[in-house]
This record gives C-alpha cells, structure tokens and sequence, in this order.
C-alpha cells in the first residue's frame, strides 16, 4: 500500500526519475514497465540457465561413450532444459514485451489488471524455483522429458514428480493471468481512435495468443493433475492395467503443446511485423491478410496436435486428417513470409541490428517452417519422428525463430526502455556471432538426424561421431555469444548515446510519440488516433 | 557359397550404409522404404526451390533496394491479386504433395496377409521377440561392452548397434510384427526398412515389411523410455526363406531342448563357487543397470540390495520379486527371461555380495518350488 502512495508523491516531483527505490519499489510494483522489465531480465536469467543445461548435454555429446554425466541426469539435463526454455525463457520474454509495449502501443496508460500483473510475474520465480530443487532431490528431477509422457513420468518416475507438477501448475496460472490482462487491456484501453484493425500488428498477434493461452494452459493444468493422481493417488488414467490409455496422455498433452507451440511464435510476427517496415521505410505489406493469416495459424493450430503421435498407432483415416490440416498451416504462415518479403520489396533498407535480427529471423523461421512441412507427410515422418531432424526443426523455429524476435525487440526497443541507444558494433558482433554459430549448432543436426541419430540419448554410434562434434562447438559459440548480448543490454541501461523520442527513421506507432526514456506513467490522457 | 555371398555382403553393409547414409535419410531395402525416400527427396525439392524464390527474392531487395544506394521507397501496401496469387498457389504445391503422401501412407499401414508374425515387446532396457507360427522366443540385449561404454577399451565398429540374439526374419516375405511393451512406451525403429511404430504398454500396434535383399539391419529405441533409452538397440538379419526355416527349427529344437534340460537339472545341486559365479554374470547383465554393480542403487530411483531386510532375510519374498517383478516400479519379472539355475544363482549372488553374507545358498529346485506352474 505505502509503496502505491509513495509512487504517486514521487511522480509528483518528478516525472522522469519515478518510482520507490529499494526492493519494494520492484516487489510491490503495480507499474507495466517495472513488470515488464522484471519479466524480460527474468527470461534472460532463464535463457542463461537453459543454455547452461543445454552445454552440459552437448558437452556429454561430444564425443561418444560417457564422460561427463550419467544417463539418468542426462535425461534431467534435457527435461529441465525444455522447460525453462520454453516456460522460463520464451514465454515471459513475450509476456514482458507485451507489459512494456502494449499499453504504449495503445495509448493505454498501464495494464488493465495492475496487482495481477504483478502477482502473476512473483510467481513465477518460485515457479522455477521449486523446478531447480527438485533437481538436487534424492533420485534427482524430473528426467522424463518436458513433455512427460506417461507412464514413464508417472509410475517410474523419481519422487521429485510432486514438485514438477507443482511448479507447472504454478507456471500455468501465472501465464493465464497474463493473458487475461493482455486481453482485458487490449479490449477496453485502447485509446479513442484506436480500432481493432488499426492496432499495431504486436498487439494483434499478442491479442491472439492470450486467448490461445487462456484456451490451452487449463489443458495443461488437466494432464499435470492426472499424472499427480496417477502417480499418488492411485487413479489409473494413464495406466492400460486400470482401464486408462498412455497414449490419451499424449492426446491431452499436444492438445495443448500444439497451440503452445504458436503461443511461442504469433508474438514474433507482431514483433518483425514491426521491424521490417520501420527499416524498408516502407508500410507493412497486407496489413488485414496478417491479420487474418495469425487468426486462421490460430484456428488451425487447435487440429493438428496428433502430427506429434504418428507413431502411436492411430487409423489411417485420423493420420490422413491431422497430415492434411498440417500441410494447411503452411499457406498462412506462406503468406506472412510472402508479406515481409513484400514489404521489403522497393523500400528503402538500412540494416541496424533490429533489422538484422528480423531479416535473421525470417529466413531461418521459414527453413524451421520448410522441415515442418516435411515432417508434415505422416510416411516420412515415421523416419524423422524422435530423430536429431525434429531437434533441427524446433530449435530453428524456436532458437532462430522466437528467440531471435525477441532479440530483435530488445534491440528495436531499448533506446526506448533505457533512453540510451545501445552500441551498435558490439550489438552486430553479437549478431553475426549468434547468426554463424546458431547454424553451426543447428543445421547439421537435420543431416545427424536423417542419418539416423534418435534424440535424448546420452552416447551414440560412431558414424554420428563427426556432426556431433560439430555441432557441440556451436552450441557452445552460440552460448558464448549471448554474453555479447548481456555486455550491450548492461551498457545501454548505464549509459550511452541518448536517445530521441524516435530514434529509427522508419517507426511508426504510438510507442515513439513518448519521450525515450519513456516516463514511468504515459499516457495518462489518451491520445487521439486518427 | 550362398553362405559366402551373404557374409561378404553383411560384412560390406554397415560401410555402404553408413556412407550411404551420413548426410541423409537412407533409401533402405524394402518397396515401402525407397518410396518414404523418393517421397524425401521430392518434398525436400519443392522446399528447396519455393526457398531459392522467397530467398532470392529477399536478398534482390537486401542488395537493390538498400537506402545507402540511395533507393527512395514505394508507397505500396497491398495488391489483392498478388496476395490471392500466392495463397493459391502454394495451396496447389500442397495437393501435389499429399497424393502421393496418402498413397504411401495406405500402403504402409496395409498389414493383411503376412506370411510371418513376430510378437516384439520392449521393456526397460530390451526388445523381446516371440515367433507367433513357432515355439521360439527371446531377449535381444545389447551387446557392447560396459567398459566400452565408460571409454576403457576401443569402441567397436558397431558401437551401441549390437545385440547378443538378433531378430532373424526371412526376405521375401511380408513379415507383420505386433509390438507392445512391457512398462513404459518405447519405439521400434529399423530405417532401413521404414518401420517405426511406438511399444505402447496394454496395447498393440501392428507394422510391416517385406526385405528383399539378405542383410543385418540395425535400428535403435526411438521413444524416451527412462534411463537407459540410448542402450536399447535393434538388429535384425534377413535370411533366404530356407536358410531362415533351418534357423528357426534349430532354434525352436534347442528352447525345447533347454527347457527339457532344465527340468533335468532341477535334482542337481550347484556348488557355491558355480552359484557365485553364474550369479554375478547374470546381476551384471540383467540387474546391474538399475542397481549398480556394487548393489546400492540409486537412491530415490532404484533401492539399494546392500543390507537390506528382503536380501538378508526373507528368501521367498527375494526369489518371488526377481520371478514376478513388482508392479507398479521399474522391477520386472525376469521368471520368462531367465532360467531356474540363473536365477537361484542371482539371488545367491545378491545375498552373498557386498558384504550381505547371509551364506544361503539357493538352488535351481528352490526357485521352482515358487514357480506357480
């Protein structure tokens, strides 16, 4: 309370240099930019301690035989690194960009639900606190993948399964509340003017997501709640013995992976959706197609969760099905790719690190999308399926993908979050580093993995030796790189060139009428949208 | 001389399909198989040229479009035709790419009129192999060294892709296997022949092939199934038919034989040096990978065998566990996979190593007495 009312004295007296200091300003904050900033350095954290795990499983997969780890915290390695990255790393990466830059981009004074917003961040450290724990359990954590198939995750699983489910629970909760405050917000602050179809296309594409989450993280919550009562309580949902079904597991759970997987994605569009045409200089080509194209993505997104069970054993009719509306998703993401190429089609470009990590972006998402094609043809899926191919997929649309967008932001938005502008040779060292050796570590896994490597195995056969090699020098250039991107981000918050209102020729959008650094509250009388 | 020809070309393929193979999918022995490639390699075709055009594209405007070469930008944001242009387009790829993705995809899934079933169980960490038209079945364990594993000695060439007891089908024939497990879900996977089709616990999945060409295939556990996921090869040799029916009658002739042989031994005791011996062969190879080799375990995950009150007392409940495992945890019933003597000399082992000491010794008439049969 105290610190509610402090913030608003201080404000009084100065616009600029806001908020409490201390710990309670951040622990008590109801503020949109203090909680985005807390959700972006939180993601950043994550990303650093994902990346860890991740260079403890390429250092074992250096070499074949075992070295470093045993099998069974090998298998932890790689579950707890699926998790953090994907609910510690990406997710509130998005969700502290949509805190930032939503209510900037809608003339919105702050979010719509300011004391959930900021429940919703607090509980997320305990989230993955609870998660890191287990790992130091008698027995170890959880070891059965981040996506928990039973029964493997259920009757022979360790003991620290309780507090896996917990902690998923808790991340659930967390990101649905963030979406029901991005939707709120979206739909009853917008400034006078603002309509639907003139919303910048990050609003648009978070817009979606929200209900995207709020759709599937119930779902989510459902399988974790069965796997806890299967394993504890005695009920047999999972279990064919008691009458249930494992591969019902994998149903509930793609059920929600699949849209999970674009709620990873549709905020990355909104984001290069507003970098390539700020440097081609140029509107944004097919506005109300984007639109269109994130909500039928959206739509479609809902029925083909089984392209990830092929193998299961599923009639040919139900393959056939999920294959057909798979290949179907490839014609709206189509058109947005086609979109950004025509925006940049006769522009006028300049490639500053935003562009660059944007250009980065559409071209490695769109080979990530090319082998999501390829595993879309259920035949030939049964030789991709679980091999390194699938590892390759994923991590380029989702490393050179989701995460390069939100470098991208991070680059196209700081002068605006700190009022520096960042240093530019070091922030194009850190792309060109990031840009060669993600390729290094990711594309010959496409070629290990049609050679056929299975994934998630800590040793290999010989002939696997060479690539592997490879590509764990890469992984561990990639992660280095990333203190590249630690070094700018901590230089442009400390100092630098300042920054204008608008430092990017080319930006448009409400977010650059405000002053850089923006001030702790903006837009406390909306703006007119004409 | 057919013999011969066969052990030069066995010997000759892990080369050839490794070369084969390195950088891309390999376009295996089987009709089905060389289709799943051909199908591979249009699509990865389309992929590459819809590439080269949306690439091309984006670099063309990169270099000729850049604002340092002074190029002022158009004005243009949309072009109803273009858009209608490239959503139908790209919709027409995709039909030409299902039909023959459908074709394929009935004919893999058509297992009716097999000349040959195999019954195929995974389990943690091994594939099981019951010929449904004979009395044969057995455990197919991998076959690398520990010692191997933990870089003591040299790698093999056929590292982590080897087994004591491969599958052995006939070529020329269409071979059905139904595949279940035993615990967790595991997935039987050889490339060469195509197949990949999940062990899932309580059900059963159905898959084909029909080999043409005599051979050792070799294909790995592709579904995470605990621990030792990475140690679960498959290899399976394809025989002519009559080389192939000379094996499995030798081999349904010696699993009658040892069964008889077994029955004979029940009067017969072993010495405790046998029993010891025997026993900690069989704890290495069936017990040690949860376990540990010195007996304790992992705590939290696998129990320890050191001083505890099954090993050093209650010998019914100790025979009882290795015979019929125990539901719900990891602990399997090895009464299928091992015998009698193998048996009762583990559990000897267990309650004799690593200072357990009780002096018991068990025999292969003990562990029968428990045996429900």
């Amino acid at each position: 309370m105290s610190s509610a009312a402090g913030t608003m004295d201080h404000h009084d007296h100065d616009h600029h240099h806001h908020a409490p200091s201390g710990i309670t300003r951040w622990l008590f904050t109801t503020n949109h930019k203090d909680i985005g900033s807390m959700y972006l350095w939180f993601s950043f954290i994550m990303f650093l301690l994902g990346g860890s795990m991740a260079l403890v499983i390429r250092a074992e997969l250096f070499q074949p035989g075992l070295q470093l780890v045993d099998p069974h915290f090998f298998n932890q390695m790689t579950t707890v690194h699926g998790l953090i990255m994907v609910f510690g790393a990406v997710m509130p990466a998005f969700t502290g960009l949509a805190n930032w830059m939503v209510p900037m981009m809608i003339g919105a004074p702050d979010m719509a639900l300011p004391r959930m917003n900021n429940w919703s961040f607090w509980i997320l450290p305990f989230a993955f606190a609870i998660l890191l724990a287990s790992l130091f359990m008698e027995g170890g954590g959880p070891a059965f993948g981040w996506t928990f198939y039973a029964p493997l995750s259920t009757t022979y699983s360790s003991d620290s399964t309780a507090l896996f489910v917990f902690s998923v629970h808790i991340m659930g909760i967390s990101s649905i509340m963030g979406a029901i405050n991005v939707i709120v917000t979206i739909m009853n602050m917008r400034a006078p003017g603002m309509t639907y179809m003139k919303m910048p296309l990050f609003v648009w594409t978070w817009f979606i997501t929200a209900f995207l989450l709020i759709a599937v993280m119930p779902v989510l919550a459902g399988a974790v709640t069965m796997v806890l009562t299967d394993k504890y309580f005695g009920t047999s949902f999972f279990d064919a013995a008691g009458g249930g079904d494992p591969v019902m597991f994998q149903h509930i759970f793609w059920f929600f992976g699949h849209p999970e997987v674009y709620i990873m994605i549709l905020p990355s569009f909104g984001i290069v959706s507003a970098i390539i045409p700020a440097f081609s200089r140029k509107p944004l080509f097919g506005y109300a197609s984007m639109v269109y194209a994130t909500a039928a993505i959206a739509g479609l997104s809902f029925l083909v969760w089984a392209h990830h069970m092929f193998t299961t054993g599923m009639p040919v009719a139900a393959a056939l099905f999920f294959m057909y509306c798979t290949m179907l998703i490839s014609v709206p993401t189509g058109v947005k790719v086609f979109n950004w190429v025509a925006t940049m089609w006769r522009g006028s470009i300049s490639f500053e690190t935003p562009m660059l990590f944007a250009l980065a972006f559409v071209i490695l998402f769109t080979i990530g999308g090319f082998s999501g094609l390829m595993l879309a043809i259920t035949p030939v899926d049964f030789q991709y399926h679980d091999t390194y191919f699938v590892v390759a997929h994923f991590h380029y649309v989702l490393v050179s993908g989701a995460i390069f967008s939100i470098m991208a932001a991070a680059y196209y938005w700081l002068p605006k979050w700190t009022g520096h502008m960042y240093n530019e040779t070091l922030a194009k060292w850190h792309f060109w580093c990031s840009l060669i050796s993600v390729n290094v570590l990711f594309f010959p896994m496409h070629f290990v993995g049609l050679a056929g490597m299975p994934r998630r195995i800590p040793d290999y056969a010989l002939q696997f030796a060479d690539i592997n090699q490879i590509v764990s020098i890469g992984a561990f250039a990639f992660g280095l790189s990333q203190l590249i991107f630690l070094a700018v981000v901590v230089k442009c918050v400390r100092g630098g060139e300042k920054a204008p209102a608008k430092p990017w020729e080319g930006a448009t959008g409400l977010e650059w009428t405000v002053p850089s650094p923006a001030p702790y509250h903006t837009f406390d009388t909306p703006p007119e949208v004409k | 001389m057919r013999t011969r020809l066969i052990a030069a070309l066995t010997a000759a393929m892990p080369f050839a399909a490794s070369a084969q193979s390195q950088l891309n999918l390999t376009q295996g022995v089987t009709e089905i198989s060389n289709r799943v490639y051909d199908l591979h390699m249009t699509i990865l075709y389309i992929c590459i040229v819809i590439g080269i055009v949306v690439f091309g594209a984006m670099f063309w405007s990169m270099i000729a479009h850049r604002k340092s070469r002074g190029h002022k930008p158009a004005t243009f944001h949309e072009n109803v035709k273009v858009e209608i242009l490239w959503t139908v387009i790209p919709f027409l790829i995709l039909i030409g790419m299902a039909i023959p993705a459908t074709s394929t995809l009935i004919a893999m899934e058509d297992t009716s009129e097999s000349d040959v079933t195999v019954l195929v169980t995974g389990s943690q960490w091994k594939w099981h192999y019951r010929y449904f038209e004979h009395d044969v079945e057995y455990f197919s364990l991998l076959a690398t060294r520990p010692d191997q594993i933990n870089n003591k000695l040299p790698k093999g060439t056929n590292y982590l892709l080897e087994v004591d007891r491969p599958l052995v089908i006939p070529t020329g024939k269409k071979v059905r296997f139904l595949i279940t497990s035993d615990d967790v879900i595991h997935s039987w996977w050889v490339p060469d022949f195509a197949v990949k089709k999940d062990a899932n616990p309580g059900f059963i999945n159905e898959a084909w092939t029909k080999v043409d060409e005599p051979g050792i295939y070799r294909g790995q556990c592709a579904e995470l199934c605990g621990k030792d996921h990475g140690y679960m090869p498959i290899v399976v040799i394809a025989k002519e038919p009559a080389e192939y029916e000379a094996w499995i009658t030798a081999q349904e002739t010696a699993q009658r034989e040892a069964k008889e042989e077994e029955q004979r031994l029940l009067a017969m005791s072993m010495s405790e040096a046998e029993l010891m011996e025997l026993g900690e062969r069989v704890y290495l190879g069936n017990c040690a990978a949860c376990h540990q080799p010195n007996g304790q375990g992992i705590p939290g995950v696998f129990p320890s065998l050191v001083g505890t009150e099954m090993v050093t007392n209650d010998i019914n409940g100790h025979i009882d566990i290795v015979l019929y495992g125990k539901q719900g945890t990891s602990m399997q019933a090895f009464g299928n996979m091992l015998t009698l003597r193998e048996i009762a000399a583990v559990v000897t082992y267990e309650r004799n190593a690593w200072g357990n000491n009780t002096g018991e010794l068990i025999q292969a008439a003990d562990v029968n007495a428990r045996t429900k049969n």
